[in-house]
């Protein structure tokens, strides 16, 4: 419980850290955001009018505590470039996101663990050898590289899978969240989860490739340690098969070490869904993010770096706490 | 075990095949202007979007075929190699400096300059990099420097983390300690006794970086962002590649396999050196 | 009477060919207690790992053959022997605090065996494991049940081990050094629950060892060995009373007497070792001619 609670006291002061670098990196930036906003013959007048309007003719200082106390209070500003309230665009766009994130963990898990079993159930023979080569591959080629050669591969050459969007525009969407994909298959509307699906494969395996690779890799040693534990071999002595003495006995001690790793990878997996979105024009924040950027929005981009950064601890704080379940030492401590 | 007697071999073959392949893309950067076989720039529409040599259609001394406004594609992939080798080495230089340095102190000294460093790199880690990179280059404005201050600014941290989990092991060593009776400073402790035992480390992360950077410049270039001139980068000609895909294929193919074989081989480079300098792994 | 284990001619080797079993031979009958004698690297532990087919990955049989109620394992496929072999042998291993999976709980680290591989249901299972933990001694066996490994002292983790050996009621027992890592005060205790146990379910254990003072305690036959080698197989009284080679002879001056404390102990002389070394490098010799 004290871990927790200090796990959370630092996933704060984290926070309030990005809040700061966010909004110093954007105030130096040269170049007025008003500026661009106006047509070309506003008055000095116009300028000054929205510049109160944004709170940007404060002093740093102000500005600051302005926006973060409007921030605590679940005001994160409106957009300069979409004149609509920041927490709205990015709620509407972040499910999108969620959705890409966790379908690329659940790929890089389905590819990872499987090898990594199979990996440690051949160890020693030319199978694991073969395994550690496709993992350093994957592992030395980043999502944006894997990205385009499945564009490649599977968009154009063997046309199979969507290359761009969410889901297809012809389709009527029934929808009242944005969380489409789960919402399909709770309205049992498989055919629109078949086609979500399809635009989402390919950027999510790019995502999911180099994730795949660490954890078949991490996974495979730490079983390969824990296999020749007295424990380990007690059980085959029992009768049981080399893969029910994996799952059983070696998995989820092997898996703790794993776990760790793997919650600090899916923050980069996160990170990465900003260039995999734009390269597959997919409709979630990142996308978005690039655009705010473009568009000098302030208080969009703001908005959007804050929510990655709540996302990242997040993450963090789950896996700490998944930890803690797993392991009964330090569960009854 | 066989695999524990084929190991070092191995990895000198992917030591020579990652070095020869960075060489060969060096020198032809380097000597872009005399070897391109074209002006990069010179566009003609009349040879819009050929395709490769062995392809009908094709026209000779284009060997790769031309974009869409019919630029000769091997003579920008060329020059786009300058660009990628110079915020490779310029943007993995400056991040291994601050970060190492800042991760040395950090490791060796621990308290509260550990503490501090700490608190930065795990505030930096809670951004996405890529976003991170982008924000930085439209605050610096786009231009070869901001790409290369971009990188550093946000990749400092990888040395940092390494080198002081590194450092913080090294420092607890019985050399240190001998040193430290022997009555050495403790900076003079550090860069004698410690900063040669993290270099394996710092030269194989310098390598990784140097992949890295190649790739957020190429992804800079691919939004756009990155330097502001016509010159041709590779994350340029994918850009231009994802939007003709599919009338002009290659457009996306070639530059994808340049830098494909590029941060593999500087991946390749880093492992294996680690390897090869590593007294323990040796 | 067939023997319950039978071992002819059991050879291993490491991967450079040296050999950590010279042609071992012997056997264990029903209800018997049969110790392995050796210093460490005697093999005497490899012998337990082959019957159970979980030798070290670098270790190879050779040759030989490993019966088990006259059943030649060799003949069985590797999936059939794994059953065979976990239906009737059990191992009391000699370490109980990495023996346990630390992140299961006792009851069901004690259950799996006859539930998963012998196929009987939880209940029967359950009813099993309680019986055999009042035999063990165990108090609270409730608690221990739902307890995790680290929970419990090193004693109690063996007698949670012992309790699982017998519970399949298997025809053999492999107890490898059971009492080797536990404290001097609970090591008699356990031997002699070992014993008891051993007595009421007539169950035969080859009960590997280094100390012959444990031998004298528990066993009725002895294998002594050496280098992998066999130096001398007796009923335990004739091996204490007329031992035959002179490394057992040795081996038993070097061993604390407890009826006699005041004992000279005198460790194993030079010129025995010169012997034993000769008869390894003829053994050596017989078998590169065997190899041809």
């Amino acid at each position: 419980m004290q871990r927790i609670l200090i796990r959370l006291f630092t996933m704060l002061i984290t926070l309030f850290g990005v809040a700061v670098v966010v909004f110093i990196v954007i105030r130096i930036a040269p170049g007025d955001p008003i500026a661009m906003m106006l047509p070309p013959g506003a008055t000095d007048e116009d300028v000054a009018r929205l510049r109160a309007l944004y709170g940007l003719d404060k002093s740093l200082l102000e500005q600051f505590f302005v926006w973060f106390g409007g921030i605590i209070q679940g005001d994160f500003g409106t957009s300069i470039s979409l004149r609509q309230d920041v927490l709205g665009l990015v709620l509407n766009r972040l499910p999108a996101t969620l959705e890409l994130s966790l379908f690329a963990l659940l790929i890089a898990l389905s590819i990872g663990g499987p090898l990594a079993i199979w990996g440690a159930r051949e160890r020693g023979t030319s199978i694991e050898a073969g395994i550690d080569i496709a993992n350093g591959a994957a592992l030395s080629i980043p999502d944006f590289l894997w990205g385009l050669v499945l564009i490649l591969t599977f968009g154009v050459l063997i046309p199979v899978f969507g290359i761009s969007g969410r889901v297809s525009p012809r389709l009527d969407l029934p929808f009242v969240s944005q969380f489409y994909l789960f919402e399909s298959f709770f309205r049992l509307r498989f055919d629109l989860t078949k086609d979500l699906l399809s635009h989402m494969f390919m950027p999510a395996l790019a995502l999911a490739l180099p994730l795949a690779a660490i954890i078949s890799q991490l996974l495979k040693q730490s079983l390969k340690e824990v296999m020749d534990l007295d424990y380990v071999v007690l059980a085959r002595v029992k009768g049981f098969s080399e893969t029910q003495v994996i799952l059983r006995e070696a998995l989820k001690n092997a898996a703790l070490p794993t776990l760790t790793l793997i919650g600090v990878q899916f923050t980069f997996l996160i990170g990465g869904t900003v260039i995999i979105e734009r390269l597959f024009s997919y409709e979630g924040i990142g996308n978005m993010a690039i655009d705010a950027v473009i568009n000098r929005d302030l208080p969009l981009i703001q908005g959007i770096v804050l929510v990655f950064a709540l996302l990242f601890v997040l993450v963090n704080l789950a896996v700490d706490m998944t930890y803690t379940l797993l392991n009964p030492r330090l569960r009854n401590a | 075990m066989p695999s524990e007697h084929t190991r070092p071999h191995r990895f000198n073959t992917r030591l020579w095949l990652a070095g020869g392949w960075l060489l060969f893309a060096l020198a032809l950067a380097l000597l872009a202007p005399w070897i391109a076989p074209h002006d990069p720039l010179a566009q003609d529409l009349l040879y819009g979007r050929l395709p490769p040599f062995w392809s009908e259609g094709a026209e000779p001394g284009l060997w790769l075929g031309t974009d869409s406004l019919g630029r000769d594609l091997l003579s920008r992939l060329i020059y786009g190699g300058r660009i990628a080798f110079m915020v490779a080495f310029a943007a993995a230089t400056a991040a291994c400096l601050v970060g190492s340095t800042l991760g040395l102190i950090a490791g060796y000294f621990g308290g509260w300059p550990d503490r501090i460093i700490s608190r930065i790199v795990d505030i930096w880690m809670s951004f996405p990099p890529v976003l991170f990179a982008i924000l930085l280059v439209a605050v610096l404005g786009t231009g070869l420097h901001s790409v290369i201050i971009a990188i550093a600014v946000i990749d400092w941290t990888r040395f940092c983390r390494v080198i002081r989990a590194e450092a913080m092991v090294q420092s607890r060593m019985d050399y240190v300690e001998s040193a430290r009776i022997a009555g050495f400073g403790r900076i003079g402790i550090m860069i004698k006794e410690v900063l040669p035992n993290v270099m394996p480390s710092i030269i194989a992360l310098l390598s990784l970086e140097m992949g890295i950077a190649i790739i957020v410049e190429a992804i800079l270039s691919f939004v756009n962002l990155s330097i502001a001139t016509d010159d041709p980068t590779w994350g340029g000609l994918i850009a231009e590649g994802r939007l003709s895909i599919h009338q002009a294929w290659w457009v996306l193919v070639f530059p994808l396999i340049a830098l494909f074989l590029t941060v593999l081989s500087f991946s390749q480079l880093g492992e294996g050196l680690k390897q090869r300098f590593d007294p323990i792994l040796r | 009477m067939t023997p319950c284990l039978t071992i002819t001619n059991l050879s291993a080797t490491l991967p450079g060919g040296a050999r950590v079993l010279r042609d071992v031979s012997l056997d264990v009958n029903p209800g018997e207690v049969r110790a392995l004698v050796g210093e460490s690297g005697a093999g005497k532990s490899m012998i337990g790992k082959a019957i159970l087919g979980v030798l070290p990955s670098s270790v190879r049989q050779v040759s030989g053959e490993i019966f088990l109620d006259g059943q030649d394992l060799g003949a069985l496929s590797a999936s059939k022997r794994r059953i065979l072999v976990g239906a009737n042998v059990a191992l009391i291993p000699q370490d109980p605090l990495t023996a346990l999976n630390p992140s299961r709980r006792i009851g069901s680290q004690m259950t799996d065996q006859l539930i998963k591989i012998l196929g009987w249901n939880s209940a029967k299972a359950y009813t099993r494991i309680r019986q055999l933990l009042d035999e063990v001694q165990i108090r609270d066996r409730e608690r221990v049940l739902r307890s995790y490994p680290h929970e419990l002292s090193g004693g109690m983790r063996q007698r949670v081990l012992i309790a699982t050996a017998f519970a399949a009621e298997p025809k053999l027992i492999v107890a490898d050094e059971p009492t080797t890592a536990l404290d001097v005060t609970v090591q008699k205790q356990i031997l002699r629950l070992i014993a008891t146990m051993q007595r009421q379910h007539a169950t035969a254990i080859l009960f590997v060892t280094h100390d012959l003072g444990v031998v004298a305690k528990i066993s009725q036959q002895v294998t002594v060995l050496y280098g992998g080698m066999i130096i001398e197989q007796a009923g335990v009284s004739d091996l204490f009373a007329d031992p035959q080679h002179a490394y057992t002879r040795a081996l038993l001056r070097a061993t604390p007497r407890y009826n006699d404390p005041d004992a000279r102990v005198e460790p194993v002389q030079p010129d025995v070792l010169a012997g034993l070394q000769n008869e390894l490098a003829a053994n050596d010799h017989a078998w590169e001619k065997h190899l041809g």
